[in-house]
């Protein structure tokens, strides 16, 4: 499996060659994840089987233009030439092929690629619960009971299982080098299913429009060896603050590029309050909504 | 106690910041410009009797243009604005806007292009060609129309105003509840958004109706619906997509409304609101809102390839049954826009195949083109360049859109540069080069001439070379990992570069609209000269009825209903004539037109519906009531006036005729 | 030619009146579309009640049942003024104008008083998203059948002062298009909203 993978990989590769600005760097095709590699292997394949047409196309048009120029007395002239069967047959058939084989695509990865699907790995899962605040982002580890801001560190070759939530406006939460992004909704639980199978530090952040703190909920990710991620969680359980439910009540509160903290400890149940919360009345943290028309 | 003016207060006009003041300055100099002629002629009442009041369909035609025209320009100030704020924003320099303000810039560059611009535009166009097209001396329901184009220049108007008093949604074009409800944008920028968008909204919604009908009903005999032009065609399909789609905005809109001023609770985050709903909501109106927009531009390429090819249409009944197709399957794609919303890999697929199944009817129309142009005479003058460059850029906007579609795809490229390149590559490749195309070919029709050919090449090349360099960086961006509506970023994503070469993109195509500027006064200038006038009323030579007319059209277009008896009904009858040039010109006599008569309450409920939204956006409880009752007085006032039209004596219109060499 | 010419201008007539309700029927067709989104608002939110009380303890059957009766009651005799009316009974048809009315305005006032009995024992639309969408969705009903009302009582007086001419004839053919189109609307809003989530 992994081997196919690499193959395509230099595929990918090949293709950020090709491109135009081979220098620059593609992230979407520099992927460090199994997720992303296929994602980007789809991407290649969905592009290179619309060239099929799409090349064509454009040299079709700029000939026939060219041939049938009006000042060309030579070429061809035919006013009422308006149906050819064989031709409507053609110009049918061929893009109902391309589209067949790539509905097909369409369909078996949009099924192995769902990023509620758990990876398939003999290695146990890592569970990451992800909060969107305005405008941070709020990591809990519940099985190491610490939690961060903006900082993701996580072992490679491990699966994470990400559950994404958030306090108020949508947000998404994207890591492109690991693979693609999943929304981040009020009251509601979506999941990502990552995996990083190089060590190195990520670029992530929000990419779904929050409001004006929006374009500073960035946040690195951090994939190194399964000890030095052990030696990590020790260092943040030194950590002198937890994120009580009362600190969490603070950071709800909007801010604008918010540093790197860390908390040795967790409030109970702080994941599931926060999504419950807008699901029942539960005293007074429920946010009143104003009306205007007091 | 209440305010008598609501929550309206002189701190409601943001006169410390230059820059909003510049716009506004900038804006009000604009339509000082426009309106100077009127001053100088002293022209007030020929404008209120020719035209403000106005249910010709031409004259309410080229209202609606000459406003698409200004609202592109504020529009493109603002795309300036995001592109000067990208290039200058990076690492330690966060640019000259501050995120509040891009925020507003971006939705305003949104709402404004695409419901102030392009919708305008297209009704302009539908305005201009589908009653000429038809043999129709109006639309179905003149009166209706005239008050669709007031609405529209309601809202036209609420979106500019927020300018100079209050702000706008900082929202992004959809006003995306949470984001937009009042706990997270407590000022008026979203009133202002909701009650532009949903007044001219209505006047679309009565547009749609006024040309589906007008197109089944108000047909000339003999033009069945296998005869109708392709356009009309592209329009009658674009018209249904608006009675199916628009209640679907006009009832988002209003909940988003509800939840703002009457607390109630559609989409906020507690008391068991639901934001997803919004968002199926708004894009079932929001995926077919773009076939709404785009099938037409197809309509005028179908028209400008056979005219400039001197060919037939190739697969007219193709190219009719393509339309149908797209508009069925636009209503069946919407998911497509959240695939990350997490609804299940089986229900992604089945929008993504669906969505990929568009692209086949699509692929067969450029197929039908380019097969149109193939063994024609292919002219190479303005709108045919439009459509050449249409043909290229749209079928790389094509691609990346079903590239987009297989949702595993769309999980990296969604809400990235990549998309918006993508939407800017259909939607300025396809629906923008479609109407410009569309106005160069319809404009001596309405005006009796032509425009200068020169300049409106050096302006299709600028918009052109201009596009490639604006968008192409963008595709790349997105690839590198960058997300839409940034108003800042760092140094070491390396994206500054090709912002740079962007920006620098968009320059080129504000050079394309100055030549577009220049080329209109050049040739208005020039209008009587020979090379300009259109003194045959045919000066491409065209195929469908629009150009057996004069240019430009009497006020009730056809003195003789036309029988027609083929497809290209006028492009026969011009064969019929040089195959048989013996046959005698029978001179028919005259008959008494009815037409409808002018009436000023269009723009009146347009003023009535301006306070009615404005009173709301501020909170102005009398001015509510009192123009909510005016509503319906107006309302009332039109239902019991019997005295609605006129006859054009027999007499008259020979004299007219006579007049147009006819 | 003269003569041709009366008989195209009535001709002309004519197909104005017929093009003018066809495109009321297009119209009925987009509010229709109008109904349905909130309708497919009202099933997604009908079990949001955020704890409050549900249908089951808010509504009356036997209240609505009556309000049912009342409307589509005043559809019948809506039916029978406008078969006056292509009779030329001009006395009969504002007198079943004037009953449909009386029957249209109970309905309103019926729906208001529900309403008004709502909220005052603290259950309105700032309750929760059910109650939201209910007051939104009966509400728009309720609005169309208050403006029906408006245009009945504008017709009356029209048809007084003009008597049963074309235009009045077709006003009244789409009034009468309007008004169905109400009842059976309410039809599903008596399904949907009461009677699924009572029974």
């Amino acid at each position: 499996m992994f081997k196919i993978l690499k193959s395509f990989s230099c595929a990918v590769a090949l293709f950020g060659v090709a491109s135009v600005l081979g220098g620059c760097d593609l992230v979407m095709f520099n992927p460090k994840g199994a997720i992303g590699l296929e994602q980007a292997r789809i991407i290649t394949i969905a592009f290179i089987l619309m060239m099929l047409i799409v090349v064509p196309v454009i040299i079709m048009t700029i000939v026939i233009a060219w041939r049938y120029r009006a000042s060309n007395p030579r070429a061809k002239y035919d006013p009422e030439w308006s149906h050819s069967t064989t031709l409507e047959i053609l110009c049918w058939g061929i893009p109902c092929i391309i589209i067949c084989i790539l509905g097909t695509i369409a369909w078996v990865t949009s099924h192995t690629l769902d990023p509620y699907r758990p990876l398939d790995s003999t290695t146990k899962p890592l569970t990451i619960q992800a909060v969107a605040l305005d405008w941070k982002w709020v990591f809990i580890y519940p099985e190491q009971g610490i939690a961060t801001i903006n900082y993701i560190d996580i072992p490679v070759n491990t699966p994470i299982s990400f559950q994404v939530a958030s306090e108020g406006p949508m947000n998404a939460l994207w890591i492109p080098q690991l693979g693609g992004q999943v929304y981040a909704m009020a009251g509601m639980r979506t999941r990502l299913h990552l995996i990083a199978n190089e060590a190195g530090i990520y670029d992530g952040g929000s990419a779904s429009y929050s409001g004006e703190g929006f374009a500073e909920m960035n946040f690195k990710v951090k994939a190194e060896s399964a000890e030095d991620f052990a030696h990590w969680v020790e260092s943040v359980k030194a950590s002198p603050h937890g994120l009580t439910a009362d600190k969490f009540n603070e950071l709800i509160k909007p801010s604008i590029n918010v540093p790197i903290q860390y908390f040795s400890s967790i409030a109970p149940h702080l994941f599931h309050d926060e999504i419950m919360k807008f699901m029942m009345p539960m005293g007074s943290d429920c946010s009143p909504t104003m009306s205007l028309s007091e | 106690m209440m305010h008598i003016l609501g929550k309206l207060t002189l701190e409601a006009i943001p006169y410390d910041n230059p820059i909003i003041m510049g716009a506004a300055v900038l804006m009000s100099v604009l339509v000082l410009v426009g309106l100077f002629p009127l001053f100088y002629y002293k022209k007030w009442t020929w404008l209120w009797k020719e035209y403000l009041t106005t249910v010709d369909h031409k004259k309410i035609g080229v209202m609606y243009i000459f406003a698409a025209g200004l609202m592109l320009f504020r529009g493109f100030i603002d795309a300036i604005m995001m592109r000067t704020q990208q290039v200058m924003s990076v690492g330690m320099n966060h640019g000259y806007l501050p995120p509040e303000h891009y925020d507003q810039i971006f939705t305003a560059h949104g709402v404004i292009m695409i419901f102030f611009m392009a919708m305008p535009f297209m009704f302009g166009l539908f305005n201009l060609a589908v009653p000429l097209q038809i043999g129709a001396r109006d639309v179905a329901f003149p009166f209706l129309n005239a008050l669709s184009f007031w609405l529209f220049a309601v809202g036209a108007v609420l979106v500019n105003l927020s300018l100079v008093l209050g702000d706008f949604a900082g929202t992004g074009w959809l006003a995306y509840p949470p984001l937009s409800e009042v706990a997270y944008s407590p000022s008026v920028g979203v009133d202002y958004y909701i009650w532009s968008v949903q007044i001219s909204g209505l006047g679309s919604l009565l547009s749609g109706i006024n040309f589906f009908v007008t197109i089944l009903k108000m047909r000339c005999p003999g033009m069945t619906l296998m005869r109708l032009p392709v356009f009309t065609w592209s329009v009658l399909a674009s018209s249904i997509l608006i009675i199916i789609a628009f209640p679907i905005l006009t009832v988002t809109l209003a909940l988003l409304l509800f939840d703002r001023y009457f607390g109630m609770h559609f989409f906020t985050v507690d008391f068991g609101g639901n934001a997803m709903m919004y968002v199926n909501l708004i894009w079932a109106w929001g995926h077919p809102e773009v076939y709404i927009l785009i099938l037409p531009a197809f309509g005028v390429f179908s028209e400008v390839v056979a005219t400039f090819c001197k060919k037939r249409l190739f697969g007219y009944t193709t190219m009719v049954w393509a339309i149908a197709v797209i508009t069925i399957l636009s209503f069946i794609v919407w998911l497509h826009h959240f695939f990350t919303m997490g609804a299940g890999p089986d229900v992604n697929a089945v929008f993504g195949i669906t969505t990929m199944i568009i692209a086949i009817p699509t692929g067969v129309k450029i197929f039908n083109w380019l097969f149109t142009m193939f063994r024609g005479r292919v002219q190479f003058s303005v709108p045919m360049l439009w459509t050449l460059g249409f043909l290229i850029t749209f079928s790389i906007g094509g691609m990346t859109g079903v590239l987009m579609s297989v949702p595993a795809a769309d999980f990296q490229l969604h809400n990235s540069l990549f998309l918006i390149a993508h939407f800017h590559n259909v939607i300025i490749g396809g629906v923008v080069f479609g109407y410009l195309a569309g106005l160069a070919y319809w404009f001596p029709k309405i005006f009796g001439f032509k425009l200068n050919e020169r300049l409106g090449k050096c302006a299709f090349w600028c918009w052109i070379v201009g596009f490639y360099l604006s968008f192409m960086p963008l595709y790349i961006l997105g690839f590198m990992g960058m997300t839409r509506r940034l108003y800042h970023y760092e140094a070491s994503t390396g994206w500054h570069p090709y912002l740079v070469v962007a920006a620098v993109g968009v320059a080129v195509i504000l050079c394309g609209i100055a030549f577009q500027v220049m080329q209109l006064v050049v040739s208005i200038k020039n209008r009587h000269h020979p090379d300009y006038k259109d003194t045959s009323g045919d000066p491409w030579d065209g195929r469908t009825l629009e150009w057996s007319l004069p240019s430009p059209a009497p006020f009730y277009n056809f003195a003789h209903v036309p029988h027609v008896h083929d497809l290209d009904a006028y492009w026969s009858e011009k064969q019929e004539k040089l195959n048989h040039p013996d046959t005698k010109h029978v001179d028919r006599s005259y008959e008494d037109i009815h037409m409808p008569r002018n009436s000023m309450l269009p723009i009146i409920i347009g003023a009535i519906a301006f306070m009615f939204g404005f009173a709301f956006i501020w909170d102005i409880q009398w001015l509510i009531i009192l123009s909510g009752v005016g509503l319906l007085v107006a309302t009332l006032i039109r239902s019991f006036d019997y005295d609605l039209d006129y006859y054009v004596k027999a007499s008259e219109v020979e004299a007219i005729e006579r007049s147009l060499g006819r | 030619m003269s003569t041709t010419s009366v008989t195209a201008a009535h001709h002309h007539h004519h197909d104005t009146e017929a093009t003018i309700v066809y495109g009321f029927w297009i119209y009925i067709m987009s509010d229709c579309i109008l109904f349905a989104s909130l309708f497919a608002t009202f099933i997604v939110l009908h079990a949001n009640t955020f704890g409050g009380p549900g249908p089951k303890e808010l509504f009356s059957l036997p209240y609505v049942l009556v309000e049912t009766f009342l409307l589509l009651a005043s559809s019948f005799t809506y039916g029978l003024g406008l078969l006056s009316a292509f009779k030329q009974k001009q006395a009969q048809v504002i007198r079943f104008l004037l009953l449909t009315f009386i029957l249209g305005l109970s309905f309103v006032l019926m729906e208001v008083n529900e309403f008004a009995h709502l909220v005052m024992e603290g259950h309105s639309w700032k309750s929760n998203a059910f109650l939201s969408s209910f007051f939104t969705l009966v509400g728009t009903h309720g609005f169309h059948v208050t403006m029906g009302l408006i245009w009945m009582l504008s017709m009356m007086i029209q048809v007084k002062r003009h008597g049963l001419v074309r235009i009045t004839l077709r006003k009244l053919t789409t009034l009468s298009l309007f008004w169905h189109f109400l009842d059976i609307v309410w039809i599903f809003v008596f399904t949907i909203v009461y009677l699924m989530e009572l029974i």
